[in-house]
């Protein structure tokens, strides 16, 4: 079983865990810009780019797995509008690095309206720069943070409402809303976005819960990753879900489109990502 | 001999309902989620008698209750009489 993982950390991870992914079957990562367990500086934010898009690939590379990784300041540190304008300003030329699929993870953390507005400039910025996709793209592809716990399904539904404030200038098809759960995983499916679904023990979706969502709201549009960073987290969370998949009956081609050709699919609309779904075929 | 009834540690209930209330809340979302998969699965008709869902939701009333021994109790459901 070959796996892609739609959002993972990798700069918090060891070698030892690009070695794991491997060997589990992962033929290619995305890395979203998340936070780093503190404030950083805009400066700080250029050499964060620069090990996305330059350290991050050359150490995947090194056990065969395609590193892809997105760009973005994180609703965490959307507070200060200052430091938000300085790195904003510095996105657009990473936008263009071989590797840069996308604007993310950006998002909302606590609804606050600092954090609305850089969204909104953020979204504004992926409008900016489609250019960059193929001919026809509306936007640079979007990948979006829902808040944690309490926040969100307010967070959500402020997310939904911002993206329907653009109008068409927005693709549905061109953004995916991670970190669903089974209060709002229905609202994004039903605009016509991907969703992901995250699986972390406590704070998130666990493997049981995720196969119920696909099983409940079907695996089109749907990927599950680990997001696996600095946190108690575990990388391999994506393939316990496919085996509490497998455990339930769920075939290869089924488990083969949400853990393989789903991600494909979606990030293959950026033509930088270059790893094509797979199909099942029985031999001849 | 007699439950007792001491702190946990030298923590607070306030203490204690910051550390475990993430763990709680996500069980409670797990066992939530087990039972509607109960309901969703072919034949969930046919187990809405057996006695181990009866346990679960035994179970549930008597986390309502409002004095403690509330994990004894649950263990004494699931036990042999």
């Amino acid at each position: 079983m070959f796996f892609i993982d739609p959002h993972i950390h990798m700069v918090s991870r060891t070698m030892a865990d690009y070695e794991m992914l491997a060997l589990s079957g992962v033929v290619a990562v995305s890395e979203p810009a998340f936070w780093a367990g503190f404030d950083r500086s805009p400066a700080g934010f250029v050499d964060y780019f620069r090990q996305l898009t330059e350290f991050e690939p050359r150490r995947a590379a090194q056990f065969g797995i395609q590193h892809y990784s997105w760009i973005c300041l994180n609703p965490k540190e959307a507070e200060d509008l200052g430091k938000a304008r300085e790195v904003l300003a510095e996105i657009p030329k990473f936008l263009s690095c071989p590797s840069v699929l996308g604007i993310g993870e950006i998002g909302l953390n606590k609804n606050t309206p600092n954090e609305a507005k850089v969204f909104q400039q953020h979204v504004q910025i992926a409008i900016d720069a489609a250019s960059q996709g193929p001919p026809g793209s509306k936007h640079a592809l979007i990948l979006i943070h829902t808040p944690h716990l309490e926040d969100k399904l307010k967070g959500t539904r402020m997310i939904l409402e911002m993206l329907r404030d653009f109008g068409s200038a927005i693709d549905p098809a061109r953004v995916l809303i991670d970190h669903v759960e089974e209060h709002t995983i229905e609202l994004v499916k039903d605009a016509g976005y991907w969703a992901g679904m995250t699986i972390y023990p406590i704070s998130k979706a666990t493997p049981a819960r995720a196969v119920d969502m696909i099983e409940m709201y079907g695996p089109q549009r749907l990927c599950v990753n680990a997001a696996a960073d600095w946190g108690i987290s575990d990388p391999l969370n994506t393939h316990r879900t496919m085996l509490e998949a497998q455990r339930r009956g769920h075939q290869l081609p089924e488990l083969l489109q949400v853990f393989h050709n789903n991600p494909a699919e979606f990030f293959g609309q950026n033509p930088k990502f270059t790893v094509k779904p797979l199909t099942v075929q029985p031999a001849a | 001999m007699q439950m007792s009834q001491t702190s946990p540690g030298n923590l607070t209930a306030a203490d204690v309902l910051d550390a475990y209330f993430l763990e709680a809340r996500a069980r409670l979302i797990e066992l939530a989620a087990t039972l509607d998969r109960i309901d969703r699965a072919a034949g969930s008709q046919a187990v809405q008698s057996d006695a181990r869902l009866k346990f679960i939701h035994d179970s549930l009333q008597t986390l309502q209750r409002t004095q403690p021994g509330r994990a004894k109790a649950v263990q004494e459901l699931y036990s042999l009489k």
